[in-house]
């Protein structure tokens, strides 16, 4: 069971390049700040590491942050074994939003991340099919949640708006 | 045995030189049984699966972007329609969310009424999933007896909140109505007429020799494999893994509470396969029972509404709060900006993530095994879409 | 005799062989197996909602007895619905077939004494052999409705009607030993007196064969009785229809009254498997303790009397059946398969030897 100072603390004496931080002013979890191109690599770590073993992925989900301009995805893992989580956020610009995948660290990140691209379109590079989930396969207008989605007048010939 | 049948027909289409190609098969959005609007796209060798695509997003009603419009407690009747089989769950996910959020405490008779609703949510989840799954074996008897010890659940609630399947129920803070006079009283006589009436669902289905061999070995689920994905609730617990939300990231009044965490141990067959994911279910009723009657024991008096906020307005920030709802972990993302709406919802539906595993878990099967994994694995596409 | 009387009316035998051959025909499908397909279907909803703790039709008629009339009046006046690229010819055939084939199985049936369809020497073999007309039918509604899932249904049920032929030809052919006849109303005969001459309980007489046979019986009546119900369609073999699976299977695409046809089918064809296994092995239309009418007298009242105990016996099978599906989910295919040819045909080929064995005694 490791507190989130001492994980942080781990990472950072494994990947001494990175650009890590450690988060603790908002309630209610501390957050681990994570480049979107070494997530990756980070999440492999933190999965294979003996004294870290996360081993699920619990959540992944798109956070639109209009005024700073980014996309940022929250991961929420967790240990069953050692019984320890903690939360990395990734951030990316908001015009060409691209985060490396995790599918092949945890295999459940598959489905979250193509809601993440559906409603967000937020590009997941190694992702073994990225397509909508939750629209129609062709839906053109746009990606739903963002602030500034604005609903098509037509889909396929029919009214969108009624 | 079913990896034996693939083999064969293989080796067949390759000796004969006939050009055989992979069928493709649609359980349409509209069939008996899948639990709701899915299409599952089938790839088949003759009656062998070899690849399962699920094409969701029939039923997406667009509840986060709704909730950004919404004030705080506006939201709470729209979690009730997610899982409309387990609504008092949903609720109550979202409460624990937002109570870790706001850092408020509800009193100890809102706590146990919250357990004793939730519990009572169970059972009644599990019976609609035991019947339906008898339904689609093909026996069509069991389904019924599970209905009539629902209807007296789904009358218990009536009685407390007014409505039968979608409650409104549990606030931000505590509950909408204090408990009706006879609640108690009540709920101790359903206890007493369920445990016979499941002990006679239990002789017509669990141990019948015909459903065994239909459901045992078939769909196995590692443990590895379902940790991987992110399994939780009973359909991890079938494979052998005692993890419960309720033991392992307690919330409420549950570490107050003693139960035991039913696991499946391969009686039938392999653990893991759709008869262990199914005989949790059923042990988990017969400790919801045990939950209750402590619960209802050690009810405190008090006031339900004192707690509940005028105004939520929480501090920039974002919570994760996570129930053990009847069809596994369902978790409320919540993003606050400070303002009296919400700035993000996610919700991470427990069916959503076990839909995933169908590919893996249906290869080498047979289409009849489809719908028997299908059914072990108790989805409702309310939640999976959202 | 109603050849006579029509030759004295019209006095040209071929006008009255034709008109009583089909006066002879259509009465018992009128007079019996419409009315029994009817009051069948009232008696599988009421033992059904009975079963499971609720009532059934209870509106229409004392206890929703006119129900099943009620259907059978809207669904005749249904849109008979036929897709663009069905097979039009096998389409309108299936149902007619499957129905003529369950239906021609009532004329080796004897119901009662004084009274059989016809008097043939095959009884056995003709019914066997004209049950085997269903299965065409259902391929041919297969097929015909140009649809995945109902192919699948009517290939599965193929299968399994026809591996499931075989154990029950190897029991009737055991009995066939025995008795030394195929024809039912001769088997019938021959278990006449009580209850302890019939075949169930070895066989007329009271010799030392009868009492080994006993054994060997039950075995071949369980056997019957179970391929039989896999013959029919029922639960727990009921895949061809397989709502959960495949939305009826082989009927899928019928409407109106095609799908009529075939739901009176399964009916008729219920009760005639039922009929057979009563004949066989329960005395067919013989009392098990003596007639009324021969204590009071009234030698007309016999005949009567049969009819009452053949079908009382063929309900009470036909009830079983009903039973069986309210209770037991529905097995899968393959091991439907293996039930048939693992387990029951080996236990019915040296049954047959047995008995064959006792017979030389």
């Amino acid at each position: 069971m490791k507190k989130a100072e001492e994980i942080f603390q781990l990472l950072k004496d494994n990947f001494p390049d990175q650009n890590l931080e450690l988060k603790t002013d908002q309630p209610t979890e501390p957050v681990i700040l994570i480049a979107p191109d070494e997530i990756e690599k980070i999440s492999l770590f933190l999965y294979k590491n003996t004294e870290l073993l996360f081993d699920s992925l619990v959540l992944l989900s798109g956070v639109d942050e209009v005024k700073a301009n980014l996309i940022s995805v929250y991961y929420h893992i967790e240990s069953t074994s050692l019984k320890h989580k903690i939360v990395l956020k990734v951030s990316t610009d908001r015009n060409n939003p691209e985060v490396v995948s995790v599918t092949s660290v945890w295999k459940g990140a598959d489905w979250h991340e193509r809601e993440a691209y559906d409603m967000f379109g937020i590009k997941f590079t190694n992702h073994p099919d990225l397509r909508r989930i939750l629209m129609p396969y062709d839906w053109e207008a746009g990606y739903p949640l963002r602030k500034d989605y604005e609903n098509p007048e037509f889909y396929q010939g029919m009214k969108v708006p009624y | 045995m079913s990896q034996d049948l693939t083999k064969n027909t293989k080796v067949s289409s390759q000796s004969s030189k006939i050009r055989t190609e992979e069928m493709i098969l649609n359980m349409g959005p509209q069939h008996p049984s899948t639990h709701g609007v899915l299409r599952l796209e089938l790839g088949l060798e003759g009656e062998i699966v070899t690849k399962v695509i699920p094409h969701i997003g029939y039923l997406h009603r667009c509840f986060e972007k709704h909730c950004e419009a919404m004030t705080y407690p506006q939201v709470v009747p729209y979690t009730d329609r997610m899982d409309y089989l387990a609504s008092m769950g949903n609720e109550f996910g979202y409460a624990v969310a937002m109570e870790k959020l706001l850092g408020i405490e509800v009193p100890q008779r809102v706590e146990y009424i919250r357990v004793i609703m939730a519990e009572l949510q169970r059972i009644a989840s599990h019976l609609v999933a035991l019947g339906t799954y008898g339904a689609d074996i093909g026996a069509f008897t069991p389904f019924l007896f599970c209905f009539i010890d629902r209807e007296k659940i789904l009358h218990l609630f009536e009685i407390t909140c007014g409505a039968r399947l979608l409650y409104n129920y549990i606030w931000v803070g505590g509950l909408s109505h204090d408990i009706h006079p006879d609640f108690v009283r009540k709920t101790r006589e359903f206890i007493k007429e369920f445990r016979p009436n499941l002990k006679e669902i239990n002789d017509l289905l669990t141990h019948n020799r015909i459903f065994i061999d239909r459901t045992a070995n078939v769909g196995v689920l590692p443990i590895e494999t379902a940790i991987n994905f992110g399994v939780s609730g009973p359909n991890l617990r079938g494979s052998g893994m005692k993890w419960d939300i309720r033991r392992d990231d307690p919330y409420s009044v549950y570490s107050k509470l003693d139960f035991d965490i039913p696991v499946g141990k391969g009686t039938y067959g392999t653990t893991g396969d759709s008869w262990d994911r199914y005989f949790v279910r059923v042990l988990e009723m017969e400790e919801s029972c045990k939950i209750i009657e402590q619960a209802l024991d050690q009810l405190p008096e008090g006031d339900v509404t004192s707690a509940i906020p005028k105004r939520i307005k929480p501090n920039v920030g974002h919570v994760y709060g996570r129930v053990e709802n009847p069809r596994g972990e369902l978790g409320y993302f919540i993003v606050s900006d400070g303002s009296t709406s919400p700035y993000r919802v996610k919700v991470r539906p427990p069916s959503f993530v076990t839909l995933q595993i169908m590919d893996e878990i249906c290869k080498g099967y047979m289409v009849a095994d489809v719908v028997t994994i299908l059914g072990s694995l108790d989805i409702v596409l309310g939640e999976i879409d959202r | 005799m109603m050849y006579d009387f029509f030759v004295d009316l019209f006095g040209s035998s071929t006008l009255a062989g034709i008109i009583s051959g089909l006066i002879q025909a259509f009465l018992p499908l009128f007079t019996f197996i419409l009315p029994f397909a009817l009051f069948a279907v009232w008696l599988e909803r009421k033992v059904s909602a009975h079963m499971q703790d609720r009532l059934g039709p209870m509106r229409v008629g004392w206890h929703g007895w006119k129900q099943t009339i009620a259907d059978i009046l809207k669904l005749i006046q249904k849109e008979d619905i036929v897709a663009k690229d069905n097979d039009k010819l096998l389409f309108n055939i299936a149902p007619v077939l499957t129905f003529a084939g369950s239906y021609a199985a009532f004329a080796a049936i004897p119901f009662s004494g004084y009274f059989i369809g016809t008097e043939l020497d095959l009884g056995v073999f003709y019914i066997v052999a004209v049950t085997g007309l269903v299965v065409a039918g259902i391929l041919m509604a297969g097929w015909a409705s140009n649809n995945k899932y109902s192919l699948l249904g009517s290939m599965r049920s193929v299968a399994q009607i026809v591996s499931y032929e075989i154990p029950t030809m190897l029991v009737l052919l055991s009995l066939v030993m025995i008795s030394g006849t195929m024809s039912l109303h001769t088997l019938s005969e021959m278990q006449t007196g009580y209850i302890w001459n019939w075949f169930i309980l070895g066989g007329p007489g009271f010799t030392l064969s009868k009492f080994l046979l006993i054994p060997l019986m039950f075995t071949g009546f369980l056997i019957i009785y179970i391929s039989t119900l896999a013959e029919v369609n029922r639960t727990p073999f009921d895949i061809p229809e397989a709502e959960s699976e495949l939305v009826s299977g082989y009927h899928t695409e019928y409407s109106g009254m095609k799908f009529a046809m075939f739901f009176l089918a399964e009916y008729a064809n219920m009760f005639a498997v039922s009929a057979i296994v009563a004949a066989v092995f329960f005395g067919g239309y013989q009392s098990p303790f003596g007639y009324l009418g021969n204590l009071v007298g009234a030698e007309w009242l016999i005949p009567v009397e049969q009819f009452f105990w053949f079908t009382a016996k063929g309900l009470f099978f036909v009830f079983v059946q009903m039973w069986l599906r309210w209770t037991l989910p529905r097995l899968r295919v393959d091991q439907l398969m293996t039930t048939s040819w693992k387990y029951l045909i080996p236990i019915a080929f040296v049954n047959l030897i047995l008995i064959g064995l006792i017979t030389l005694l």
